[in-house]
This record gives C-alpha cells, sequence and structure tokens, in this order.
C-alpha cells in the first residue's frame, strides 16, 4: 500500500500505547512508526504531536537530528554503507558505486520508482567483518562484487527482507583471545547472589577496593561515580548503560551484548541495587538494531530467573528492571549528558555541565552512566572482591580490557588482555605486518606510530575506549585523517559555534589538501582551527576532533607535505571542477568541456 | 559582607547563583556574547562568553561565579579566539551588512567591530536558505540565522507558543517554525509575541519599515556594544 493512502492511525495508536503515550519514549515511537511506513510521514507527525501533546516541531527538531530518522521517502530498501576508514580500506567506495550502477541511482538519492536509495553512513561497528552495510537498519557483513550482484537481484525482485539468505545477517564474534570477561563460569545470578550477601555499602566497598575505572574512554572512578550517585537526593535514581558504541573501529560492546548480555544486565542491577534505583536503561545503539530481539528475550529469561522485576531474588524491596532504547545513528549520543537528553526523547546535544548526571541525569534525578564493558567488570567484582580484582592490570588500570582489533591484519577481532599489554604484543598477537601505525581508541584516540609500539594499553600511557586500528605501510595516513576528520564533521551536533563551523572548516581544508590546492597557508590554517576546537567546543567531540590530524601532522608528516603542492596561498575554488553540473547536464566531458591549465 | 571574584584583576561582587557573566554585566563589565540574554535562560551555545576560570576555557553564561574564582576576559589570546568565531558565524551564514536592514541594530555585527574583525577569514560556504515572507507583518530572512535559539527561548518561554525550533544536525542545523507547511503565515505568531523582538541579528524582521531610522544614527553607530549591553539589563539595585 502507497505511504500516502495508509491509515496513519492505525498502526500509530498501538505504539503509541505500547509506549503509554510517553514523550520521553518519542525516538522509539519514532523508530516503531518509520517501521511501520518507510519514513515517518507528515500527516504521522501531526497525529503524534496531538497525540503526545508536543509541538510538531519538537518531533521534526529530534526527527531530523538523527541520521536513521526520514521525514522523507527514502525508498522500499535504504542501503547504507559503513564508511569507517576500515571499510574503504576493504573497498567500500567501488562497491557503492558498483550498486548505484546496477540499480541506476545516485548516491544518497532515491531510485525514481522509490523503491531503493544508496548512501555512506558512519562506521556500523563491523570492522572486523567488512565491508558492512545497512538495509534498513539490519546489519549485513562482508559485502564483495558477488554479494553486491546478489542484493541488486534482491532489491530489483521486491524480496522482503526477512526472505533474503540468512547468511547475510550472521554476525561472528571474532573472540581471538578470552581473559576475565570473555571467559564462562559465571551463570546468571552469582554475582548478584554475590552482592546481596556483602550489602549495598559491601559492594560499594568491594568496588572501591577493585579501582575500577570506566571502560568508555575518559576512565572515571565507577565506585566514586556509584557512590556520588547514591548520596545524591532525587525522588528516583536511575542506571543508564551506553551501548552507543559509536567510536569507529569499536566493536567490543557489540560482542558483549551479543554474546555475554547477561553479564551487561547484571552489573546493571547490581549499580540498582547500589544506588537504589528501580530503573534501568539500555542505550543500544541504531547500528545494533539486529540485537533487539535477542537483548530482549534475555531481559524476559531473567524475569523469569527473578533476577529483574520485583523482589530480586526473593530480597524484598530489591525491584529493578531494564528497558532498551534504541538510538537511531548519532556518535554524540555516546557523551553521556546527550545520551541523557536522548533518553528522554529529545534532540542528542550535551548538556551545559555542571550539574553532572549523578546529580541531575535523567529526568534531572541521580543517574549512573556507564559503558557496557563497566558493567561487565562489576560482576566479577562482586563475585570475587575488589582486592583480588585490583591485582590484574597494571598499579593504576585494575582489571582487563577488551580491544576491537580491525585494519592491516590476519586475525582482526576481539581481544582481551589485562591492563598494560603493548601494541607490539597486540600487533604480534592479530599477525599484524610491516606496520606503518596503530589508531588506538577511535579517531577521537590516539595515532601511534612505530617508534611508540612499546607503549602499553593502559590509563596511565594508552588509554582506549577500545578500537585498535592498524595500518600497514601502504596506507596513506593523511587520507586515514582525512576520513576522521569527514566523521567529526558529520557527527558534530551543530550546538557550538566552533565544532559546528569548525569540524566543516576542517574538513574543507582537508579536502582542499586532497584536491591538490594546498600550501603552508593551509598547514597553519589546519593548526589553528585545531587549536580553536580543541579551546572552545562544548564536549568532547569537538576537543578530540583535531586529534587525528595533530597526530598525523606530528608523526607522519610527509604525508602532509607531499601535499603542499604550491609554495604560497592556492586558493580551494577550482573553477574546472565547478563546471562539472554543466557538464553532467549536457552530456559531454570533452576537452572544449574543460578548462585547460593555460586558460584559467 | 557579599561574595566576590576577580575579573580582568578588578573584583567583582555576586549573589549565590549568578553565573560569571551576570555578575560581570551587573559590575558594568562586558563580556562578549550573541546567544546571551539577561531575560532567558542560558544557551551556552555561541562560545563568544568563554573565559578563562583558574586557567580553564568555559562559558561565563553557563559557570556559576564562586567565591574566589579567578577570571580572564579581556585578554588577547582570548579575544582572538573569540573573533575566529565571530568569523565562523559570518561565513556560515549569509551576511550582506551593507544591504541589511538590521546593519546598526545588528550584535553580530557590533560584535565584530567591537572584536576588531576586519575580515571574515575563512572560506564562505554560501548556503541555500529561502526566505520565508509568508507572514502578513513579518519577514524571515534565515540567511543571517546564527541559532542563538533566542527566538525558540521567547516563544517557549514568554509567549508560551514553540513557533520556533532547531532542526537538521551539525552543520544542517537551521530554524523551522511551527507549521505543517513550514511557514511562519501558518503558525500563531504575531508582531506582539516577544520572539518577534528578540533576534539578535536579521533574521525576524517586520515589514514594510526600512530604514526608519538612518544608517549612521542607530543603536551601534553611537555606540559600541561594549557600553550597549547595559542598557538592555533589569534596573539595578532591587
Amino acid at each position: 500500500m502507497d505511504v500516502s493512502d495508509m491509515d496513519h492511525a492505525s498502526y500509530l495508536n498501538p505504539i503509541l500505547q505500547k509506549y503509554r503515550h510517553q514523550p520521553t519514549h518519542l525516538m522509539q515511537i519514532l523508530r516503531e512508526a518509520q517501521e511501520c511506513a518507510g519514513y515517518i510521514h507528515p500527516t504521522a507527525v501531526e497525529y503524534l504531536a496531538a497525540a503526545l501533546q508536543i509541538p510538531r516541531t519538537k518531533i521534526e527538531g529530534v526527527a531530523s537530528f538523527y541520521s536513521f530518522f526520514y521525514l522523507e521517502p527514502r525508498g522500499k530498501y535504504r542501503v547504507l554503507f559503513s564508511d569507517n576508514i576500515t571499510d574503504r580500506m576493504l573497498g567500500n567506495t567501488a562497491l557503492m558505486k558498483q550498486m548505484c550502477n546496477q540499480l541506476w541511482v545516485e548516491p544518497d538519492k532515491v531510485s525514481e520508482d522509490g523503491l531503493v536509495s544508496v548512501g555512506m553512513t558512519s562506521c556500523t561497528g563491523m570492522c572486523d567483518q567488512g565491508p558492512a552495510l545497512l538495509v534498513n537498519n539490519i546489519a549485513i557483513t562482508r559485502i564483495d562484487a558477488r554479494r553486491v550482484d546478489e542484493i541488486c537481484d534482491l532489491i530489483r525482485g521486491q524480496v522482503p527482507l526477512m526472505a533474503w539468505p540468512q547468511e547475510y545477517f550472521l554476525i561472528e564474534d571474532n573472540i581471538r583471545r578470552k581473559d576475565l570477561l570473555l571467559s564462562d563460569g559465571l551463570e546468571p545470578g552469582m554475582a548478584l547472589a554475590a552482592a546481596l550477601i556483602r550489602g549495598p555499602e559491601g559492594m560499594l566497598g568491594e568496588l572501591k577496593a577493585s579501582n575500577l575505572r570506566g571502560r568508555g574512554g575518559a576512565g572515571f572512578t565507577t565506585a566514586i561515580k556509584w557512590e556520588s550517585c547514591r548520596n545524591a537526593p532525587g525522588t528516583a535514581h536511575y542506571v543508564v548503560c551506553n551501548a552507543d558504541e559509536g567510536e569507529p573501529g569499536t566493536f567490543k560492546d557489540r560482542v558483549l551484548l551479543a554474546s555475554y548480555a547477561d553479564k551487561v544486565f547484571e552489573g546493571m542491577t547490581l549499580c540498582g541495587y547500589v544506588i537504589g534505583a528501580k530503573k534501568g536503561m539500555l542505550y543500544l545503539r541504531g547500528e545494533y538494531r539486529y540485537l533487539l530481539d535477542h537483548l530482549e528475550s534475555v531481559l524476559a529469561r531473567r524475569r523469569r530467573q527473578n533476577l529483574l522485576g520485583e523482589g530480586i531474588l526473593g530480597t524484598a524491596g530489591f525491584d529493578f528492571d531494564i528497558e532498551i532504547h534504541l538510538g537511531a545513528g548519532a556518535y554524540i549520543c555516546g557523551e553521556e549528558s546527550a545520551l541523557i537528553e536522548s533518553l528522554e526523547g529529545k534532540r542528542g546535544t550535551p548538556r551545559n555541565r555542571p550539574p553532572f548526571p549523578v546529580t541531575n541525569g535523567y529526568l534531572d534525578q541521580p543517574t549512573v552512566v556507564n559503558n557496557v564493558e563497566t558493567f561487565a567488570s562489576t560482576c566479577h567484582i562482586a563475585q570475587r572482591g575488589g582486592a583480588w580484582y585490583a591485582g590484574i592490570g597494571t598499579g593504576k588500570s585494575a582489571g582487563t580490557k577488551i580491544l576491537s582489533v580491525s585494519g592491516d591484519c590476519e586475525r582482526p577481532g576481539i581481544y582481551e588482555y589485562p591492563f598494560g599489554v603493548s601494541v607490539t604484543q597486540v600487533l604480534a598477537d592479530c599477525g599484524a605486518h610491516d606496520v606503518q601505525a596503530v589508531q588506538v581508541s577511535g579517531p577521537s584516540g590516539v595515532t601511534v606510530a612505530p617508534h611508540e609500539f612499546e607503549r602499553i594499553i593502559a590509563f596511565e600511557d594508552i588509554p582506549t575506549a577500545g578500537a585498535f586500528m592498524v595500518f600497514d605501510r601502504a596506507r596513506d595516513m593523511f587520507e586515514v585523517a582525512r576520513n576522521f576528520v569527514h566523521f567529526f564533521a558529520h557527527e558534530s551536533c551543530g550546538f557550538c559555534t566552533p565544532c559546528r563551523v569548525g569540524t566543516s572548516l576542517l574538513r574543507n581544508l582537508m579536502d582542499k589538501l586532497h584536491n591538490g590546492h594546498g600550501s603552508p597557508y593551509d598547514f597553519s590554517e589546519i593548526e589553528k582551527l585545531n587549536q580553536l576546537l580543541l579551546s572552545m567546543s562544548h564536549c568532547g567531540l569537538g576537543h578530540t576532533a583535531c586529534n587525528p590530524v595533530l597526530d598525523t601532522i606530528a608523526k607522519f608528516r610527509p604525508a602532509y607535505e607531499r601535499r603542499m603542492l604550491h609554495k604560497s596561498f592556492s586558493p580551494a575554488f577550482d573553477l574546472d571542477w565547478s563546471l562539472q553540473a554543466a557538464r553532467q547536464m549536457t552530456g559531454r566531458d570533452d576537452s572544449d568541456a574543460h578548462l585547460g591549465v593555460e586558460q584559467q | 559582607m557579599s561574595k566576590t571574584f576577580t575579573l580582568d584583576g578588578k573584583t567583582v561582587p555576586f549573589t549565590d547563583g549568578q553565573t560569571i557573566i551576570q555578575a560581570a554585566q551587573a559590575a558594568d563589565v562586558y563580556i562578549p556574547h550573541l546567544c546571551y540574554h539577561p531575560e532567558f535562560k542560558p544557551h551556552g551555545s555561541c562560545k563568544l562568553c568563554t573565559v578563562k576560570v583558574n586557567g580553564r576555557q568555559t562559558a561565563s553564561c553557563t559557570m556559576r561565579a564562586a567565591e574566589g574564582m579567578v577570571v580572564e576576559s579581556d585578554i588577547e589570546e582570548l579575544n582572538a579566539e573569540r573573533r575566529a568565531l565571530t568569523q565562523m558565524l559570518f561565513v556560515e551564514g549569509n551576511h550582506f551588512c551593507p544591504s541589511c536592514e538590521k546593519s546598526g541594530d545588528c550584535q553580530l555585527q557590533a560584535t565584530a567591530y567591537q572584536l576588531g574583525m576586519m575580515t571574515t577569514h575563512f572560506d564562505h560556504f554560501f548556503p541555500n536558505r529561502p526566505l520565508d515572507a509568508s507572514h502578513e507583518k513579518f519577514l524571515l530572512d534565515f540567511n543571517r540565522c546564527i541559532l542563538c535559539s533566542l527566538c525558540v527561548r521567547a516563544s517557549r518561554d514568554v509567549d508560551g507558543k514553540n513557533v520556533f525550533a532547531l532542526a537538521g544536525r551539525g552543520i544542517k542545523t537551521h530554524l523551522i517554525v511551527n507549521a505543517a507547511s513550514g511557514k511562519l503565515a501558518d503558525t500563531d505568531f504575531t508582531a506582539q509575541d516577544k520572539a518577534a523582538h528578540v533576534c539578535p541579528v536579521g533574521v525576524i524582521l517586520p515589514k514594510r519599515r526600512g530604514f526608519a531610522v538612518p544608517i549612521g544614527e542607530r543603536t551601534f553607530d553611537k555606540q559600541p556594544i561594549s557600553a550597549y549591553v547595559d542598557t538592555r539589563l533589569p534596573a539595578k539595585d532591587h
């Protein structure tokens, strides 16, 4: 049925009922509405605004903020190629071109028959099995020319996604090295039972003794966070698990949620026990939509096992349950206050801080936000004690860290090590040769050059949220940095001036160098912009957006100097390039349709 | 004995809950700003009011003053960065001062003068932003929007209407109005709204009133913006 003829009330009413007409659930309502109708129809916007008693501008503001919401038709099949640098290295650009040619569609435009659109999206977290893409937000990995042909046939034949070959949707864990977290032996409920014996204060004491620090990158001490939240006054306390694993090159949370979800949920429940929360929320990135049913089934089982719900494990007054909130394509929602805004059904704009979420978080109430891996780690601390945990790793970095290894190596995948492992060791384990650089912790992290490979993964040396992307000597580190800069420009939320405009200016300058118009002038401009982003931006996105450029300039300067084709300033504006649209319209590409060098 | 902090060496008193910029304005000290307005909840997005507090940079419109803080504001390092931010706002939109009705009354223009901005420096984006002339009495020229959200806040918090909102993300962030047609004429906006009168630049303009005050005699022609800000403040000493 054509969407324009659809009776919007018929599919919107059950969704509204499911979410109890709560505007805080706007993201989930919009997602489900879109899953019914293919996009968010103007009539649906009108209907939802009335039903939720919110202005339509709020719905439009939210829908237009997230990459995976569409206020206009995007085709029955919406294909988005993952565009991390690792996907590029595996040939995603040519594969997308192949698909566009076969389907007779231009990138980012809907085919004339309204059947399909093809575009690029930020890293989808499948770097160890790329190139990857999303069709209607469902992940497909290991794309090659043959698979593109097959997908084009399926789309042209209008085969429903459900009927596509199941092997397309197979997502591998690729666990290469197991340590504490990825080991077996911790049955559901064991950590909770241990914590109940210790009591909330006892559990907090173990957490303090463990020296556990947050695994999302910033490394804040978990016990301090939990204790501050526990002590903060409020009408309710909340536990939020940040599974918005958006940092390009990171996919360890995906594996934890796919195969160790019990540990994650149990860690959240432990936190609820300690801080006195009754509600937990898992914020799952939209790219991991395929995990939703699995996670809901784990939650349902845990409720049956009395590990969630009322009177957990028979303890009167210990009530806790978990909801899953799906994101919709916005890296910025990995920032905890933006994530909370998104949970509240708003645009994912980072808040002004202080106050911090531990006192003023979800619905302005005390809230703990921790990473997936952090929560999983707390289960082991509950079971075996803080002192034992503190003995793993290094003096300043207790415990283990899961690395997501991808790029130029023989065995990409998941590697768990005690903190303190050297870059050299990881490279040897994953089978990397002739390595030029490693990007640790994604674009916002650090570019490590060979002379630094003895450095270790630890908060005191190279902290990381988990990404570990390997580049061999055939790779152009300028292009790596350029890819990252494009990523930040695309993902800037647009709230503050320096990041909104600065990331785009930085992108344009990197493109200018790429296009052969670089001069030392641009070099100094890049450095000035970097400084401004660092000092003036509202949040970590802007602060770190310059990292890949600063690092590669410092460590791989020849890659930039090759692009200093001009001694003095050369404008970015290229008259011949600007005639491209005219050439396309007239169907010409002969020499007379180009400006020769002498004519310029 | 009231609490104080120092701002560029000057002792500034404050009351609990006051932000740095509020205390500064009460003490007749100008800190450049665009999205801040004393009558509205601070937004903290333009970043022009960034100061150094004990050596760390932070927006003075959202940072509460605290006893003994050492705040630096009028220093070349910060003014150079504010200038760059102002230049960014100029190249992001389409700002043609000589043909703009708001010239001379425009806070972006006046702030640029105040900061000694001589050129726009960066490459222009030249975005395509259509006008909205649908409303009988008011015109919306989105080319000049700096996304300060003052109209959003005024409409929501004072008028109780939600006529304006921000949509899009990143460099594509833009102002929208509350109507299915997307046109101002189809909203409940009126000339009496607070939102009709808070735009610091030339986006929300009354129709059929052009250059009533000649160029040369306008607000910032007569005094720099650093002297003007105080007149907007509520009366002091109460």
